[in-house]
């Protein structure tokens, strides 16, 4: 795209926000009352909803059992209407699965599995509109789908992505600015400890640029942090209510 | 054949128009609840760094060094003495229990037991060695959030309005016609097959779904809520307890 600058001269991106600027975040938990926790997420134009099933008893073969902690199942699926183009397999190819294990990887670090010995937590997302950012926003619905359905974590899982365009990191990619090609990474951070759970990134990048960009995606991420904790707080505050006494 | 349309609007939470307040510590993952090493960490809680640190989003509740975080929404947690009801999903094959058990319970009855202990890895282990457990013959089940169950004294409880109900600590409600005459001989594994009269089933249905509203308002389940509730459903049909304007 020639004549597309990801950052003007006054610092401004394609959508008008600023190099560290996150999109509008807004979520709602307990959006499904058959599972045990359920959440939707919007980030921009990314929406992504998700929905944790369990701990319950292993489905399938007992011997996948773990004696000691709890199997975390992840599966994400992107809606056929999710991008651009139709998407032909929603589910079941590639990057799907590669998804699905990074989020495991993701959840696996967080969740308190200790706790829940010889059963299985299942975590669904869907992806109903991916305009960049989809990793992330994922993440995002899972911790409050987790939280929603009580099951123990060590902290919030935030992610976010990050890019690198013109000497500055930019925070929060959308669409546009992931397909321009420019390297980008996406960091899942624990942010009450600092902890990573995932960082993510198959581009080449100078390894003096590293660390701005991991930077500007920890900041982002403590941000969304501040974003998702609000609504947390909220949800809870209201039930507590009904709840009296 | 009638059918019924509804247009969006924005709902309002109920707690506002409640007006209350909650005095309650409420916390989320990853926060602080104390620096102090002399409690004890209960449930929804771990040990980070000298701190405590909850685990689950929900109310910090105190007994003296105990600290626990109470979540919305969690799975069952077995405690001895806990009612719950169930359904028979598998049983263990060996000759003696052929011989024994096969006359009474089968897989895929639904009965009412008590725990009798808790394994380390959070299997429960249960009996149903009073007359008042036992097989459960004709009725409604509900299943909700067994946050939602109040701890109370006693989880039978004979409503005046001609039905009983089970309140198992599991979240699984069962609804049933209060027998007429109690069948102490017969205990708890012969199934009541007689059928059940209209006005009864009735009172059954409404009874199911005024718990049903209640859970979608998120309020606690014991006897005199469901009452209250029923009462106040009275002058509605039991079809339109469940639609949002009348709760």
């Amino acid at each position: 795209m020639a004549g597309l600058e990801l950052l003007s001269d006054q610092g401004y991106r394609v959508d008008g926000r600023r190099a560290g600027e996150l999109r509008k975040i807004q979520a709602r938990m307990g959006v499904f009352a058959q599972a045990d926790g359920s959440a939707y997420i919007e980030q921009g134009n990314t929406k992504a909803l998700a929905v944790v099933y369990g701990p319950h008893e292993i489905r399938g073969s007992r011997s996948r059992a773990l004696p000691d902690r709890a199997l975390v199942n992840c599966q994400y699926s992107s809606a056929t209407f999710s991008t651009g183009e139709r998407k032909r397999r929603p589910h079941g190819d590639r990057k799907s699965c590669e998804m699905g294990l990074q989020l495991r990887q993701t959840f696996e670090a967080a969740i308190l599995t200790q706790l829940h010995p010889r059963s299985q937590i299942d975590i669904y997302v869907q992806v109903l509109q991916a305009d960049g950012g989809t990793y992330a926003a994922c993440v995002n619905a899972a911790t409050l789908a987790v939280l929603d359905a009580g099951i123990p974590m060590r902290d919030f899982v935030c992610a976010c992505s990050a890019g690198f365009v013109d000497g500055t990191a930019l925070a929060d990619l959308s669409h546009v600015e992931e397909a321009a090609g420019g390297p980008q990474l996406a960091l899942a951070l624990l942010p009450a400890s600092g902890q990573i759970a995932l960082l993510e990134m198959d581009a080449r990048l100078h390894e003096d640029h590293l660390e701005w960009v991991l930077e500007a995606a920890a900041q982002a991420a403590r941000d969304v942090h501040t974003l998702l904790d609000r609504v947390v707080r909220q949800h809870v505050h209201e039930a507590s209510i009904m709840l009296g006494d | 054949m009638a059918m019924e349309m509804r247009l969006p609007v924005a709902r309002k939470p109920l707690s506002e128009a409640l007006g209350r307040d909650t005095k309650k510590h409420l916390v989320v993952p990853g926060d602080t609840i104390t620096t102090d090493t002399g409690f004890m960490r209960g449930h929804g809680t771990y040990m980070g760094e000298e701190k405590l640190i909850a685990s689950v989003a929900g109310s910090v509740e105190r007994v003296n060094k105990l600290i626990c975080v109470k979540a919305l929404k969690t799975r069952y947690n077995g405690e001895v003495g806990d009612i719950v009801v169930g359904r028979i999903t598998e049983r263990r094959r060996s000759a003696e229990d052929e011989l024994a058990m096969r006359g009474f319970l089968q897989e895929g009855d639904l009965i009412s037991a008590e725990v009798q202990a808790v394994f380390s890895d959070g299997a429960v282990s249960l009996h149903t060695r009073s007359l008042k457990y036992g097989k459960l013959g004709q009725g409604v089940l509900v299943q909700v959030s067994p946050s939602l169950v109040k701890r109370q004294k006693t989880h039978f409880h004979d409503l005046p309005c001609g039905a009983s109900v089970i309140l198992g600590n599991n979240g699984f409600i069962w609804i049933y016609p209060t027998p007429e005459h109690k069948d102490e001989d017969a205990g708890g594994f012969v199934a009541n097959l007689e059928p059940v009269s209209l006005a009864d089933r009735e009172v059954i249905s409404r009874l199911r779904n005024c718990v049903v509203s209640l859970v979608t308002q998120r309020m606690m389940l014991y006897d005199t809520s469901i009452l209250y509730c029923y009462e106040a459903s009275l002058p509605h049909q039991i079809k339109d307890i469940l639609k949002p304007e009348v709760m």
